[in-house]
């Protein structure tokens, strides 16, 4: 076989591959740089191999408290969110009740509206009614744009759920709340965590509303902001790297856990 | 002679369910603490910035509605030009995604195998690390002294992007490239997933009806995967321009006041400068051309399926 050939068949292949380096390649940089030893205030320029910052993770005045913060607004928001989400969800796809069409647009559009004009009116607001700009604004945000991604991810994974199972669970005498916890919410299940998920990981890196609606509150996003003005700390990129490894293993893991399941059913 | 794979299992289309008697007011009880959220936190601001936008005033006296609707008029003459940059980028990036995405999404669906979860993973992971990091990241990767910028010169591509107004000063950083560079990067799992849960749907005997009815590969693609892939590309052409169109970290962050897009104005109006009614009229523009963008979009592709 011809190179050329070769070359044909394997295309998509190549350019999938080439696609996904380029997906990749600034990871690559971020873990490399972790390990640099920079001149000056900024560490976009490689000078010297090192362990520092990996040894002081946290030796940057504030980094660590603004990432504290983050997982701290991420876990409430994806609570929040996955509670309210879920429910709506629900009453969306397993009942009829007017007004349907209207509920559903308005899940929609916080999806398809840019986030910076969903921050500016929220600040609007928030100036308006004189709230005070801090934790809880910027917890109230999150939910709002975290809700309708959970609602998304919940709804295909109920759609897609045969109602029969419950009413087989009723002919056998199970109560309502019975029926919805042994039967209703295990099957919904790897939606919600889907959604939640995807909540928290929206919650714990958003820039662009939390910027608006943060006042004076740093969030790691703004912390990372601010520091490609002010000079950016070699320990920006450890925690980059740790947090890469720590998605991998997770996403890993509930792979492998979502396979035994399906190959102990099957 | 295409070996013909086992056909899909048939899922059983659930009955429909007999009418509830009890519970009449359940679904309003559950919808309503989320949808009070949405309507407080998301609807209300939308009616506060539209009052906003025909306000007049200062910060020291107070603003008060005015009707003054020259504020529309005024923003859209003076910032024009980064409203067309904003959708220029957007659109080149958009491009880019589908082009870079596309084979990826592919190769994903149909050709990965058992290395099917690992690229998944691969896609998905970035997800959780900070976009932030990655982006300055950008600037490493694009440096004057960095080995991207070299390659380039030396095979004079950067004279050719210099001349198209792309770059300048043989740099990429700080330049229109380096913009669209960044958010085609950030946007890219966008596109990717919709294209790959439709390019999954597609029935793999398809592809050898065409190839036993003697289609060449790239005719079966063009003729069966690409059309039965539409609505992830509508999806995903979505879920990627919106953003872009909005976005300033990228305009910030790689390229210079040259390249400001619609997003760094309303940032700076709302957060430096403090002209709220100026900000506001600038995102009610962007928001009703955008919502006017995807509607005609939508309706020209007819996929109505979409929510």
């Amino acid at each position: 076989m011809s190179v050329v050939t070769w070359f044909k068949r394997h295309l998509v292949v190549i350019a999938g591959l080439l696609t996904l380096g380029y997906l990749l390649l600034p990871n690559v940089v971020v873990t490399v740089f972790s390990f640099n030893k920079p001149k000056g205030r900024f560490n976009y320029e490689w000078q010297q191999f090192s362990t520092d910052a990996w040894k002081d993770p946290c030796g940057v005045a504030d980094m660590c408290g603004s990432l504290g913060l983050s997982l701290q607004i991420a876990v409430w928001a994806t609570i929040g969110a996955t509670v309210l989400g879920t429910m709506i969800a629900f009453a969306l796809v397993r009942y009829r009740f007017r007004a349907r069409g209207a509920v559903n647009s308005l899940i929609f559009l916080p999806m398809a509206m840019p986030e910076v004009v969903m921050a500016a009116s929220l600040l609007t607001l928030f100036l308006n009614m004189g709230a005070q700009l801090g934790f809880w604004t910027i917890l109230i945000a999150h939910i709002m744009f975290c809700l309708s991604f959970v609602v998304t991810a919940v709804k295909a994974r109920v759609m897609s759920m045969d109602p029969r199972l419950e009413q087989a669970a009723q002919d056998l005498y199970a109560g309502p709340a019975q029926t919805f916890l042994r039967v209703t919410l295990p099957i919904a299940a790897p939606g919600i965590a889907a959604g939640a998920l995807l909540a928290f990981a929206l919650s714990f890196d958003d820039f662009i509303i939390t910027n608006f609606n943060a006042g004076s509150t740093v969030t790691f996003p703004m912390f990372v902001w601010g520091s490609a003005q002010r000079g950016t700390p070699v320990q920006i990129n450890v925690i980059g790297t740790a947090m890469f490894l720590v998605a991998v293993l997770f996403v890993l893991s509930g792979m492998i856990i979502g396979n035994r399941r399906n190959r102990q059913k099957a | 002679m295409a070996v013909v794979t086992e056909a899909p299992p048939v899922t059983p289309i659930p009955e429909k369910k007999p009418p509830r008697k009890r519970g009449k007011w359940t679904p309003y009880w559950l919808l309503l603490p989320g949808l009070l959220w949405l309507v407080v936190f998301f609807a209300l601001p939308m009616i506060y910035q539209a009052s906003t936008s025909v306000q007049t005033g200062s910060l020291e006296s107070g603003y008060k509605v005015t009707w003054h609707f020259v504020t529309y008029w005024d923003s859209l003459t003076e910032y024009w030009p980064q409203f067309l940059r904003s959708v220029l980028y957007a659109a080149a990036a958009t491009v880019l995604c589908l082009l870079l995405g596309y084979p990826l999404a592919y190769l994903i669906a149909f050709r990965a195998g058992r290395w099917r979860n690992l690229i998944m993973i691969l896609v998905i992971a970035p997800f959780f690390t900070s976009f932030l990091i990655r982006t300055l990241a950008w600037k490493t990767i694009l440096a004057d002294s960095g080995p991207v910028v070299h390659t380039l010169n030396a095979l004079h591509v950067l004279s050719v992007t210099d001349w198209l107004g792309w770059t300048a000063g043989d740099r990429v950083l700080a330049t229109p490239l380096a913009v669209v560079c960044g958010l085609t990067y950030n946007f890219l799992p966008f596109m990717i997933l919709p294209l790959y849960t439709s390019l999954e749907r597609i029935d793999g005997r398809l592809h050898e009806a065409a190839g036993d009815l003697y289609a060449k590969p790239w005719t079966t693609f063009r003729k069966v995967t690409f059309p039965l892939s539409m609505p992830g590309v509508v999806s995903g052409t979505l879920l990627t321009f919106i953003p872009a169109a909005g976005d300033y970290v990228n305009a910030e962050l790689l390229g210079s006041t040259d390249t400001r897009m619609i997003g760094n104005v309303i940032q700076t109006q709302f957060l430096r400068i403090l002209d709220y009614p100026t900000a506001a009229a600038l995102s009610f523009i962007l928001m009703a051309a955008i919502l006017l963008m995807v509607t005609v979009y939508i309706r020209r592709s007819g996929t109505e399926d979409l929510v």
